[in-house]
């Protein structure tokens, strides 16, 4: 490393804020995974976070492994289960701001009901799913987000189900931040993860990135590079989009763009006011004579 | 870990004494480099080129053919998957 | 870090098992609870979530047990007490992070309120077939500690001392309840905070760059930290290193997982506890644990009457097991007695230790109610013949 140190005239910048032990990274060439911590790390930056206070989740697959790069209070738990270790982590300790960033096979498959849940309680986390349209750890198998007709491992004769539209998805279940990019989009992604970052309550950013090894492969589609370049040409972006109207099929053009951005009391909020409330005014109510003796007692 | 021989190709080392009025500056860790070729692609003034060399890995890595066009604007250090080329800003003094 | 707000209610209290856990996991400072409805366990957390308001603990009933069992473990890095609750197929669901509690280190109780399986089995009738589940279930070799209690007293006394357990080894604890513990409404005293003993965690007082989250001193126990305070730790599943780093090679491995091991295993007699009875001189000692103690004290005493020498052993702590105590108990006796409410787990263990020394008599029972004290009188009298 001295020799970086000697030669290099300025450190890249995401370098600050990654585990430089642990570089190289295991992801393969062309691999959208880096691309987005890229922009996760100017990200962070620009957000209104505290990075002293920042918790990175991840599950597993190889999006669960930018926690174990990012140099944060980070946990790599177990497949699809981030979501509700974040939402353990972010109740036990509001202060912290906990971030979410997993891949689409652990987030919405084995982890879909945390997921859908999460949202719907409007839960104080930033979900970052980078979805390849496949699960690659294991080896390019079919993912709900796979699109109809593409090959898997495990769809040697394309897929015959239809995939999830996330951001749809997320909408639906009440998430109060959606977006979907391409790693090609990355200052549109970083904007996104600060606007996420930024919001209370569930936000959600979904980044469609190559798997070159597997998913590219697989489908004949080229190279990481022939897939950037065709995210380039076949990326519409459509901010407001009615998410209904955004799903995704092979090798059809990709709808991105912000697609809500509302405001709504989040989990912590809600529960902080009626808590605040029993505390505060009914605290006895509920209890009775004796046990309020005890109480005081104790006291 | 192999050990990272890391060249960082400054404008003025590459093209010589051309490019006083570079506003960016490219820094590349050629040894980090797998070759994906975003950095080149995208680079949206052509200052990169791929070289026909390989690194320890095997793979091809950028090299600065135009220093004098870069902008510091950091898009390669978005794009690179793997944190092996960023670019900056040069300080505007005088 | 996270202060443990009490609030318990003291005094002569009149609670079945249930709302006496709850109780006291307050008194144990607990400040998380996430659970799921599960029969016969939810009165615990519609105890905690009516009481945790005012004691200044979080209660979420998350989506599932899957999802309870690891918010907790998040709760816990974020530097609370925390625990869930559940029965039979709930407790199922959370086996992968009893592994991950363990690998992670992450001090945490888990409460099995225990009913009749397999499957969805008999929800409201007791069972103590989770035994070996609990020893055994998650996949990889580890080690928990896991209590028996056997009375809503002991529901409370006892989960205190499982969150105690769990602080000074960093390990889960699971707390083997059953249906008829939990449901049986008795006379509960709750001492007054400062009579209760609490284990803090074993925080930290290394500063970023020095501590590593699992390099451990001679107790085989690493220091605790939560995130936030700047020690930017990394937390996995993967067989790891001192620092929390993935390793994936043999040598870390059998470091890791038999650091553990041992360090469970190393402190068995600090960690067991069990209650004797007229062991010394016994030619039959019944072994039980749980609500099956109970029923067999019946059965004891109707056999000392007949002028047998019956001792009885009552294990608390059930896992890990007390197998030297065990194995020198069996060289002096003519049989040990294991009635149990499933068809034949803890015998197992008193089997193996025992060594063929004297004879073993398994008492069993399919669940669905306690035993009849007569089949455990009968067993005793036959063995002691
Ligand atoms: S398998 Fe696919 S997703 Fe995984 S690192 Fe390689 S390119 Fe990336
Ligand atoms: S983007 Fe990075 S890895 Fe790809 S060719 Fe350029 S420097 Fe190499």
């Amino acid at each position: 490393m001295t020799d970086v140190a000697e030669t290099c005239v300025q450190e890249n910048p995401v370098e600050r804020y990654l585990r430089m032990d642990r570089i190289p990274h295991i992801w393969c060439p062309g691999c959208g995974i880096g691309t987005t911590v890229n922009c996760f790390a100017r990200a962070i930056e620009q957000a209104d976070v505290d990075l002293e206070k920042l918790a990175i989740v991840s599950g597993i697959g190889c999006t669960g492994r930018v926690a174990g790069y990012l140099n944060f209070d980070s946990f790599h738990t177990t497949h699809g289960r981030a979501i509700p270790f974040a939402t353990g982590l972010k109740l036990a300790n509001p202060d912290l701001k906990v971030v979410v960033y997993s891949g689409d096979g652990d987030l919405v498959a084995i982890g879909g009901n945390h997921f859908i849940h999460a949202a719907r309680r409007n839960a104080d986390l930033t979900v970052i799913c980078v979805n390849n349209f496949n699960y690659a750890m294991t080896g390019g198998q079919a993912a709900p987000t796979t699109p109809l007709d593409a090959m898997g491992t495990t769809a040697p004769y394309g897929v015959c189900e239809r995939p999830f539209n996330l951001p749809f998805l997320a909408k639906s279940c009440g998430a109060v931040y959606v977006a979907r990019w391409t790693t090609y989009h990355v200052r549109q992604i970083t904007k996104a993860m600060v606007e996420a970052m930024n919001k209370d309550g569930f936000s959600f950013v979904e980044i469609i990135s190559p798997c070159p090894t597997l998913y590219e492969r697989r489908n004949r589609l080229g190279s990481g590079l022939d897939r950037m370049k065709w995210f380039k040409e076949n990326s519409v972006i459509k901010n407001g989009s009615d998410t209904r109207n955004i799903d995704i099929a092979y090798q059809q053009p990709i709808i991105c763009g912000k697609f809500v951005d509302i405001d709504r009391p989040s989990l912590l909020e809600v529960t902080e006011a009626k808590i605040g409330d029993i505390r505060g005014k009914q605290r006895w109510a509920d209890v009775s004579r004796r046990q309020k003796k005890s109480i005081e007692q104790t006291e | 870990m192999a050990k990272e021989s890391a060249t960082s190709v400054s404008s003025e080392e590459k093209s010589a004494g051309a490019p006083k009025k570079a506003r960016g500056q490219v820094y590349i860790l050629q040894e980090r480099c797998k070759g994906c070729g975003y950095c080149v692609e995208f680079c949206p003034l052509g200052v990169l080129v791929m070289s026909s060399r390989f690194n320890a890995k095997g793979y091809h890595y950028p090299e600065v053919a135009h220093a004098e066009k870069c902008s510091g604007c950091d898009l390669c250090g978005m794009y690179c998957p793997d944190f092996s080329i960023h670019g900056a800003r040069r300080p505007t003094k005088e | 870090m996270a202060g443990y707000d009490s609030g318990s209610i003291v005094g002569a209290h009149y609670l079945d098992g249930d709302h006496a856990a709850s109780e006291g996991a307050i008194a144990a400072g607990c400040n998380f609870v996430a659970g799921y409805p599960i029969t016969p366990s939810t009165e615990v957390v519609e105890r905690l979530a009516w009481r945790f308001p005012i004691t200044g603990g979080t209660f979420i009933q998350m989506e599932d047990e899957i999802a309870s069992s690891i918010a907790i473990q998040g709760a816990v890095w974020g530097g609370a007490k925390a625990m869930t609750v559940s029965s039979g197929p709930g407790i199922s669901l959370m086996m992968e992070h009893i592994g991950l509690a363990a690998m992670t280190e992450v001090p945490c109780v888990f409460v099995n309120v225990q009913r009749g399986g397999p499957s969805t089995g008999l929800p409201t009738l007791p069972a103590q077939a989770d035994m070996m589940q609990a020893r055994w279930g998650s996949h990889g070799d580890y080690e928990v500690i896991a209590l028996a209690p056997s009375s809503p007293q002991e529901c409370f006394d006892l989960l205190i001392h499982a969150f105690n357990l769990s602080e000074q080894y960093r390990v889960p604890v699971l707390f083997m309840m059953d249906e008829s513990i939990g449901h049986m409404t008795e006379r509960v005293v709750i001492p007054p905070s400062k009579q209760i003993k609490l284990v803090p965690r074993r925080f930290t007082k290394l500063g970023p760059g020095e501590y590593l989250p699992y390099r451990a001193g001679d107790d085989l126990v690493p220091e605790m930290t939560q995130a936030g305070v700047g020690h930017k730790v990394h937390i996995t599943g993967l067989t790891h290193d001192e620092q929390g780093y993935p390793v994936m090679n043999a040598d870390c491995q059998h470091q890791l997982v038999t650091r553990l091991v041992d360090k469970i295993r190393n402190n068995v007699d600090k960690i067991a506890f069990y209650h004797e009875d007229e062991i010394e001189g016994a030619d039959v000692v019944v072994v039980t644990y749980g609500i099956t103690s109970r029923v067999s004290m019946r059965a004891i005493r109707a056999a000392r009457q007949e002028g047998l020498k019956v001792g009885h052993l009552r294990l608390v702590v059930v896992w890990p097991f007390i197998e030297e105590y065990i194995r020198s108990l069996a060289g002096k006796v003519k049989a040990l007695v294991v009635p149990e409410i499933n068809l034949g787990q803890m015998v197992l263990e008193v089997e193996r230790c025992a060594r063929g020394q004297c004879e073993v008599v398994l008492v069993s029972h399919a669940g669905g109610t306690v035993h009849n004290p007569q089949v455990i009188y009968d067993a005793i009298m036959e063995a002691g013949r």
